[in-house]
């Protein structure tokens, strides 16, 4: 018998609700199982500063200490209760939120739990080889918070299938250990979890891209009408905040070592940079064009009746939906998405309802956006004239009616010999793979960084760059 | 008159260089005080209450930025909205006052005051003092006047008596008031050493009156709480200090800790070690008013290993026994049994709670931590003993800004 409050941390009066401790009960030790085989490999003797949430509340959700990642407690946490929170939007506009799954809207609310729960299992097994190349201990530690909490965020969503969602939740539970990322005959729900994520240059930029990709979705959810999904993913919110943080400021320091060396051997040559160690700029634009726009398909179809049947239905709304000063119905609105015509790509506005999905990725562009403008001052500080960009968001989609063309970063449409002739300026080769995969080597003496990457601003909680941030055991 | 003082406020900003746009600090404030737009998160200066809520969910550290602003000329959020970079901190007027203490200076005061649940209100009739008149960016430099051994040779502590000239530069203090000292150089981590708090040892007009001075009772550090030897950076510096080397200094700080005005205040004074720092400072203040005939008691009990080690034995033994009453407890005298202050306090018992009863008493304690629990149980225990409720009258004496501790 497990005694749960105490091992797992919760505002969901866990000890009281027999139901769902069974559930739980059953769940927990293939949790703990999928997490031995799947979980950062061999690590299970690490003593890592992890940050724990032990309580909602400011104080209680960021306890750091040293933790062995098996024993970390994850925990169950729905953000506050809102007093007389109403759904906000569609057809439901205006009635109290649901406390409990309208039956009509099972399977759908289901589908979303399940694809957002999909996704965060599948994050820890892209990541499982990483600790063995970490660049430094302050990074190795990163890691393992971002697994940690996405191992945490999977429980979040395992406990609304179990609490609401009766047989077949816990059978939709079970399935999200059982699928595995990139595997032909299980593979995860959603493509780009289903990518490799072989290097550290790789992880940054999914930290910074796709992760933020879950900044939208979640938010997106947390203004949904069924009321304990809308809490659970405002307070997973707060934890995503550190994932964007780990890809953001990774991303920035390899930019900062590249220009430093630049500076130092005065060369923009990236033979030269990469002899010496260091990843030069084209090949980080290539890797942004990449995860920029796999990250891109996350958000679905550019038209999709099922975006507008979720939104009409209460169930998931847009980014800030009660900041947004519309009609919250969106009847008769319009939305303009792309379309190929004429051999070129036009913007033509569709009913907004079922552009929701379009909606969301230009709010999520923007955001990206801004990020690698701030990246860009890294080399403006250092007198080099480089600057990183997005790519079009129609570039390299493998989703929606943009994935039967090519279109260059610029957004022309372009034919397939010439896409072939430059897709190696674009998109990562394998050798250029092949070159970051040979800078990878693990450093793990306090205070050391490799060579490819600057050490960071500031410490984690204040503590020194240099602070032992994972003892091994 | 006095020119109008420019009031100086910790401003709370984000740095925009850091932070991630997350919305987690948005999402915590607890009254709307952060938000944002495509390009920056900020802080509406007229809402933050520097509550720190959004301290702990930022991943970044962005959120924990601070400039020392004139309120007049807050950064508004449209400036905020327009930043790259955060700004430098400002040079500020010379007139500045500011309302509220640099973060480490706040956070060895709500230590010190932790005992009675944060700093009480000052007594009724303190006179108003002068805070955070020279800051970390800008302090005060003193020079120092004297430095004199105060414990015996061969006592096993080294307490010094330094006195801090303060020339033309404005430092006014009251007694029972703190200042902050800057230790030079860095720690093992390259930055500036934080400051030190140390009790004002002389009354308001200075340790010589009408000179511009004031003393500070210090205690070399060589060893932490717990024994093991180590060299407290800040105590090591001033004991070291010749006449004439200069001081960094800021401060003053404290408003609570300051003792009454009005005639016939009773002082109860309970104190260990350099905790006589301030109780040294009331007392000469009342001393150089004797002539007055004022009125009120002073009842002084004082904690320490042996009388060599206790600062100002000389000097106390040579006020008038009418003027103040004197309780010495030593627990380290050769041939005597253990004598704490709380014992002292039970021994004269019927004294302590007729003074604690008396609404014109006000006390203050001070001294190590550990002193807390024993001092209070003691008063307890005297209250029940001659017919008075301490659980009754504790809140009522803090309240009233008549009970007040400082412990470390």
């Amino acid at each position: 018998m497990i005694n749960y409050d105490e091992k797992i941390p919760n505002n969901v009066g866990l000890a009281d609700n027999r139901t769902l401790q069974r559930a739980l009960e059953h769940w927990q030790p293939e949790f703990q199982s999928w997490w031995a085989d799947m979980g950062p490999e061999g690590t299970t003797n690490h003593d890592v500063y992890l940050r724990t949430a032990i309580s909602v509340d400011p104080k209680g959700w960021a306890h750091f200490d040293y933790v062995k990642m098996p024993d970390y407690r994850w925990g169950i946490f729905l953000a506050p209760a809102e007093a007389g929170r109403k759904v906000n939007f569609g057809a439901h506009k205006g009635e109290a939120a649901w406390q409990d799954v309208p039956g009509e809207y099972r399977p759908n609310l289901r589908r979303l739990i399940v694809t957002q729960g999909d996704t965060e299992p599948a994050s820890v097994e892209q990541q499982r080889h990483l600790g063995l190349t970490a660049p430094s201990l302050y990074d190795l530690r990163n890691l393992f918070q971002v697994n940690v909490e996405e191992g945490r965020h999977l429980w979040a969503m395992v406990y609304l299938l179990h609490a609401y969602f009766g047989r077949d939740g816990r059978e939709e539970a079970e399935a999200l250990l059982e699928r595995r990322s990139g595997d032909a005959d299980n593979p995860r729900i959603l493509g780009a979890f289903n990518e490799k994520t072989p290097d550290w240059l790789s992880f940054f930029m999914f930290t910074y891209f796709t992760d933020r990709d879950g900044k939208y979705q979640l938010a997106s959810l947390a203004e949904s009408g069924f009321d304990p999904l809308a809490r659970t993913c405002r307070f997973m919110l707060t934890e995503e905040a550190h994932h964007m943080f780990v890809g953001e400021s990774g991303v920035g320091r390899v930019i900062q070592r590249t220009c430093d060396a630049m500076n130092e051997l005065r060369t923009d040559d990236p033979a030269k940079l990469r002899a010496a160690g260091v990843i030069d700029l084209p090949t980080i634009q290539r890797y942004l064009n990449f995860h920029f726009s796999v990250t891109m398909d996350l958000f679905g179809a550019d038209v999709s009746s099922n975006a507008a049947t979720f939104y009409s239905t209460g169930l998931k709304g847009r980014f800030d939906e009660t900041k947004i000063g519309d009609d919250h119905l969106l009847a008769g609105a319009s939305y303009p998405v792309l379309e190929v015509r004429g051999g070129a790509l036009q913007a033509v506005e569709v009913p907004a309802l079922n552009a929701l999905n379009e909606k969301l990725r230009d709010d999520y562009i923007r955001d990206a956006a801004a990020g690698v403008e701030r990246w860009n001052r890294i080399p403006e500080k250092a007198g080099i004239p480089f600057r990183l960009r997005v790519p079009h968001k129609a570039f390299h989609r493998k989703i929606g009616p943009l994935a039967a063309v090519h279109v260059d970063p610029d957004g022309h449409v372009v034919d397939a010999a010439t896409w072939a002739k430059h897709e190696r300026e674009w998109l990562p080769s394998a050798e250029d793979r092949a070159f970051v995969a040979s800078l990878m080597g693990r450093v793990a003496e306090p205070g050391r960084f490799a060579n490819w990457i600057a050490p960071p601003a500031r410490g984690i909680n204040n503590q020194p760059v240099d602070f032992a941030y994972v003892r091994f055991g | 008159m006095d020119a109008p003082v420019t009031e100086v406020f910790r401003q709370h900003l984000i740095d925009p260089e850091i932070c991630i746009r997350c919305n987690t600090c948005e999402e915590t404030c607890p009254i709307g005080a952060i938000s944002h737009d495509a390009r920056n998160y900020v802080v509406d200066p007229a809402k933050c209450e520097n509550c720190t809520a959004c301290i702990a969910p930022c991943p970044t550290g962005a959120i924990d930025s601070w400039r020392q602003v004139p309120r007049a000329s807050a950064y508004s959020l449209a400036e905020q909205l327009g930043w790259d970079t955060l700004p430098p901190q400002r040079e500020l007027p010379a007139a500045a006052a500011s309302s509220e203490m640099p973060p480490e200076v706040a956070r060895i005061v709500a230590d010190a005051t932790e005992g009675q649940g944060g700093a009480a209100p000052p007594p009724w009739s303190a006179a108003h003092p002068y805070v955070n008149l020279h800051s970390v960016a800008k302090p005060a430099i003193a020079t120092v006047s004297g430095n004199f051994r105060l414990t015996g040779e061969d006592a096993s502590s080294d307490v010094r008596h330094i006195v801090l000239d303060f020339g033309p530069v404005a430092f006014p203090v009251l007694e029972g008031q703190t200042i902050g000292v800057l230790p030079p150089g860095t720690d093992a981590h390259g930055r500036p050493h934080h400051p030190r708090l140390y009790s004002v040892a002389s009354p308001r007009e200075g340790e010589r009156p009408r000179y511009n001075n004031l003393a500070l009772t210090v205690k070399r550090v060589t060893e932490d709480h717990d024994g093991t030897p180590m060299r407290g950076v800040a105590s090591n510096h001033l004991c070291d200090l010749a006449k004439g080397d200069t001081v960094k200094v800021i401060g003053p700080f404290g408003t609570s800790f300051l003792m009454p005005n009005h005639p016939g205040a009773n002082l109860l004074m309970v104190c260990t070690g350099t905790g006589s720092a301030p109780m040294r400072a009331m007392t000469e203040r009342r001393r150089r008013r004797i002539a007055l005939n004022e009125g009120g008691t002073l009842m002084l009990f004082f904690g320490a290993r042996r009388e060599e080690e206790l600062p100002y034995f000389g000097p106390l033994l040579k006020l008038p026994k009418d003027f103040i009453d004197i309780n010495f407890a030593f627990s380290r005298s050769p041939g005597e049994p253990k004598r704490y202050v709380q014992d002292r306090i039970r021994e004269r018992g019927a004294d302590v709670a007729r003074l604690i009863a008396d609404p014109d008493t006000f006390v203050y304690i001070c001294g190590l931590k550990g002193m807390e629990d024993g001092v209070a149980q003691a008063f307890a225990d005297v209250c029940r003993a001659h017919g008075h409720d301490w659980e009754t009258l504790l809140p009522a004496l803090r309240q009233q800004g008549r009970y007040h501790l400082e412990t470390y």
